[in-house]
């Protein structure tokens, strides 16, 4: 007998290593815990127009970052003659179509799916060590006027950027800030100031994500980097908080789209959004998520397995009732075979065929037990009955048209033939009451862990987080070990508790 | 039928399927000793050598071929007992106790022809009654007759007395009677009756059937609280020998008293049932608790084994008396119910 200590600890390990890589796969993923949870998918279109100068043309798109709050799902590109490759240098993902002859009008599209996820998070990018901007005088003087106004009442690099804003936007405006704007447009003056300062600060380019809209250019937003994060501004009204249907298009170059051979390019976007089962996305999204999961299998063999990961809550649910309650059954763990029987025919329909099927299999083994022969030959016998009774049993009920009855077959005979023969030893040996006892135990148990695996959330969970049987193993082990008093037991030691 | 506080019953000492399957089978009991009882054929054999009495056996059958060669053999005796050697809890056991002309007559007066006990001994020697279904080995051995101790309180077939024995220290006792309900057969689940032993004089103690308390065997009437079973000390002797050859520490020895040999042991079983706390109206574990805090050197012999427990185990005359006279009141209940 093992210590204590050690068996706890591997009960421990195997729950925790099971509850660990469910939530990891939950959080990595976006596997749900739950079935059927629903999650939002933006389809962008970015759609490329441009005039082809005939001869060798290039398209080259700058596609959005990693970042967090979205997971990419997938990403292609419709061109017709072109060809087509995506890159990515220093951390910048870009879309090169090339063609060698391209004339007059041509459109190329750019398609992405993203998913929208709270849960991804994507390291970010700290800022590339920039020269300070300078204006031209005499704007220069205004900008370093109005900057020497603005730092005194600023503590960092957020509050000047704020600050900055409200000076922009406030009217009547400060004379140095309307002289600035008469030349550049509120975003040059902006970064232009912060860079003066010493406060990093960036102009990128955003998608606002609309469900519907059609023809949306990307909007210049600004970056501030404060405390290892960016934060975004709008030089016009400020900070901005709300970022989660914001799409960060493009951080560094300026400029989204490069045409090369082409002339009067542009480039606009077009989103819808659907809600998609998470599950499915999960799938959709990520390889590794199926490489190492059964949906890696083949259809067949995945509905099988579907069946298959039930088996330890079944089993589960055999060694609760014969450990903490002290059910009796006829044989262990035929009641769950029976639960998976279940699982096809519906319990109603189940339980009613499999009465029928046990009660005359029973009827016909009476006869045979006087028939005196062999073990082997007697089970091989009521293997035959049983599908004889199966096939007499099917052809009837749909004759009468009662197609529930046909799912009859689901049941596995050599146990109902076992269970007949069983049952019938018991009767002859203990009594129709101790049948009643042991074959109604079986039923019950079998009922119960078919409600158990019949549950969408078992099912789900069972097949999309086979690591949790590892947390049923634990808890099996544990019962394993139980020494304290059956249910059963309150009840037939009561005389000693005087 | 109340339900009991498991904290009472636990201050009780009682022991639970659980605890014994963890605490006392699987600490005490090593698997590899388990062949030696699961197959009587081999305890026979074994514990004949420790100086165990046992029936004597009369013919072994292994194959099919061999039942049907049993006719000339079997035309020999008119009482014997038929077994199948890795039967548990009493099943496919055929006591023929006289023939009748052709029909061979068993305990409960029912009547078999040859060829139902060859379907008999078919069903053994296929599996039909050893665990798992593994072909078993059938053996016949002769009846023992039951010493007319109990002549009038047993209503039929013979009466046995299970001892449960702990690391060779017998612990607890109990005399088990059949019943018109267990067909003759001396097992509780079957609806014999169970009573309590004291371990020191063999004295009846507490009685029960189906789990419950009674004072009168159900088909006799007559009262069980005066019960002394004879040559008790030869008998705790011989279950304290048992654990010397089988090694296995925690045991149950099923013994019939024979009117001519005395008692002899018919099997042991190494997960013995928890039914004989009842039949003692007391816990196990109390008694196991103690057996394991002595020391292991401390005694050698069966008999100073036997000579501890009858010292710690005894039972006291009050206690003994307690148990019938609260339970007779009810007995009126008790018939009815």
């Amino acid at each position: 007998m093992t210590q204590r200590g050690p068996f706890l600890f591997l009960v421990v390990l195997l729950a925790g290593a099971g509850i660990a890589s469910a939530v990891f796969r939950n959080q990595q993923y976006g596997v749900p815990f739950l079935p059927g949870t629903q999650e939002t998918l933006w389809q962008i279109e970015a759609r490329i127009d441009f005039q082809a100068s005939g001869g060798p043309t290039q398209a080259i798109l700058t596609l959005p970052p990693a970042q967090t709050g979205f997971r990419v799902l997938a990403e292609n590109a419709v061109s017709a003659g072109y060809g087509f490759a995506i890159e990515d240098r220093r951390g910048q993902r870009r879309a090169r179509w090339s063609k060698r002859d391209g004339a007059g009008d041509e459109t190329l599209y750019y398609k992405l799916e993203l998913v929208q996820d709270g849960g991804v998070n994507v390291a970010t990018d700290p800022p590339v060590e920039r020269p300070a901007v300078y204006f031209d005088e005499p704007y220069q003087t205004a900008a370093a006027t109005l900057l020497a106004a603005v730092v005194p009442r600023s503590a960092d690099g957020l509050t000047l950027a704020q600050q900055l804003v409200r000076e922009i936007n406030v009217t009547p405006k400060d004379q140095n800030v309307s002289l600035l704007l008469d030349r550049y447009s509120p975003n040059t003056i902006f970064t232009g100031l912060l860079s003066q300062a010493g406060v990093p600060a960036r102009t990128v380019q955003v998608l606002v994500l609309e469900d519907g809209r059609r023809r949306q250019p990307l909007v210049d937003l600004i970056q501030v980097w404060q405390d290892d994060a960016w934060h975004l501004f709008n030089p016009l009204t400020g900070p901005v908080t709300e970022t989660s249907n914001l799409l960060l298009w493009q951080t560094s170059t300026p400029g989204v789209l490069d045409v090369v051979g082409g002339t009067r390019s542009s480039v606009n976007f077009s989103i819808i959004s659907q809600t998609r089962p998470a599950l499915a996305l999960a799938m959709a999204g990520a390889q590794e998520v199926s490489r190492f999961s059964l949906y890696s299998l083949p259809i067949e063999e995945q509905s099988m397995f579907k069946l298959i990961m039930l088996l330890p809550v079944g089993a589960l649910v055999v060694v609760v009732l014969r450990v903490l309650i002290g059910l009796k059954t006829s044989g262990t763990f035929m009641p769950v075979l029976i639960a998976l029987a279940f699982l096809q025919t519906k319990l109603i329909p189940g339980l009613v065929s499999f009465l029928l099927v046990v009660s005359v299999g029973l009827f016909i083994r009476s006869y045979l037990s006087s028939l005196n022969l062999l073990l082997v030959a007697r089970i091989a016998t009521l293997v035959i009955v049983v599908v004889a009774i199966m096939s007499v049993f099917s052809v009837l009920s749909y004759q009468l048209g009662m197609q529930g009855a046909l799912t009859l077959t689901f049941f596995p005979m050599i146990i109902l033939a076992w269970t007949i023969e069983r049952m019938s030893i018991l009767w002859e040996e203990d009594g129709p009451k101790e049948v009643l006892i042991q074959g109604g135990g079986s039923l019950f148990v079998a009922t119960l862990a078919y409600l158990l695996m019949d549950q969408e959330l078992t099912r789900h969970l069972a097949f999309n987080f086979p690591e949790l049987h590892l947390c049923v193993l634990a808890m099996i082990l544990l019962l394993g070990r139980y020494t304290g008093y059956r249910l059963s037991e309150l009840r037939r030691f009561s005389p000693l508790a005087k | 039928m109340a339900w009991a506080n498991p904290l009472r019953l636990w201050r009780e000492g009682v022991l639970g399927m659980n605890a014994r399957n963890v605490a006392y089978i699987a600490r005490y009991n090593e698997r590899k000793r388990y062949p030696l009882v699961d197959d009587k054929l081999k305890t026979k054999m074994v514990v004949r050598k420790a100086g165990v009495t046992v029936p004597d056996l009369l013919q072994v059958i292994r194959t099919q071929h061999e039942i049907e060669d049993i006719d000339p053999i079997l035309a020999k005796y008119d009482q014997f007992v038929i077994k199948p050697a890795q039967g548990s809890g009493g099943k496919g056991i055929l006591v023929i106790v006289a023939r009748d002309g052709e029909y061979f007559v068993k305990a409960s007066g029912a009547k078999l022809s040859v060829a139902d006990v060859k379907r008999d001994l078919s069903n053994i020697t296929s599996g039909l009654y050893s665990l798992g279904g593994k072909p078993d080995v059938a053996f016949v051995e002769t009846l023992v007759i039951a010493d007319k101790t109990f002549e009038h309180i047993s209503y039929e077939g013979v009466p046995d007395i299970r001892i449960i024995v702990f690391k060779g220290y017998p612990v607890m006792g109990m005399l088990r009677l059949a019943t018109k309900e267990s067909d003759g057969k001396a097992n509780l689940h079957q609806g014999a009756v169970g009573v309590g032993l004291d371990i020191a004089t063999g004295r009846s103690i507490a009685a029960v059937q189906h789990n419950r308390p009674v004072t009168r065997h159900p088909d006799t009437g007559r009262t069980l609280s005066n019960i002394i079973v004879p040559h008790w000390r030869a008998l705790v002797t011989l279950a304290a020998r048992c654990y010397d050859v089988t090694r296995l520490g925690y045991l149950g020895a099923d013994f019939v008293l024979d009117v001519h040999h005395g008692p002899m042991l018919l099997e042991l079983n190494a997960r013995p049932g928890l039914s004989i706390q009842i039949a003692n109206n007391e816990g196990l574990r109390p008694r196991l608790r103690a057996v394991e805090a002595l020391d292991e050197l401390l005694h050698f012999t069966a008999d100073e084994r036997v000579e501890w427990s009858i010292e710690h185990f005894a039972v006291d005359a009050e206690t003994q008396a307690d148990f019938w006279l609260s339970n007779e009141a009810d007995l009126p209940q008790e018939q009815t119910a």
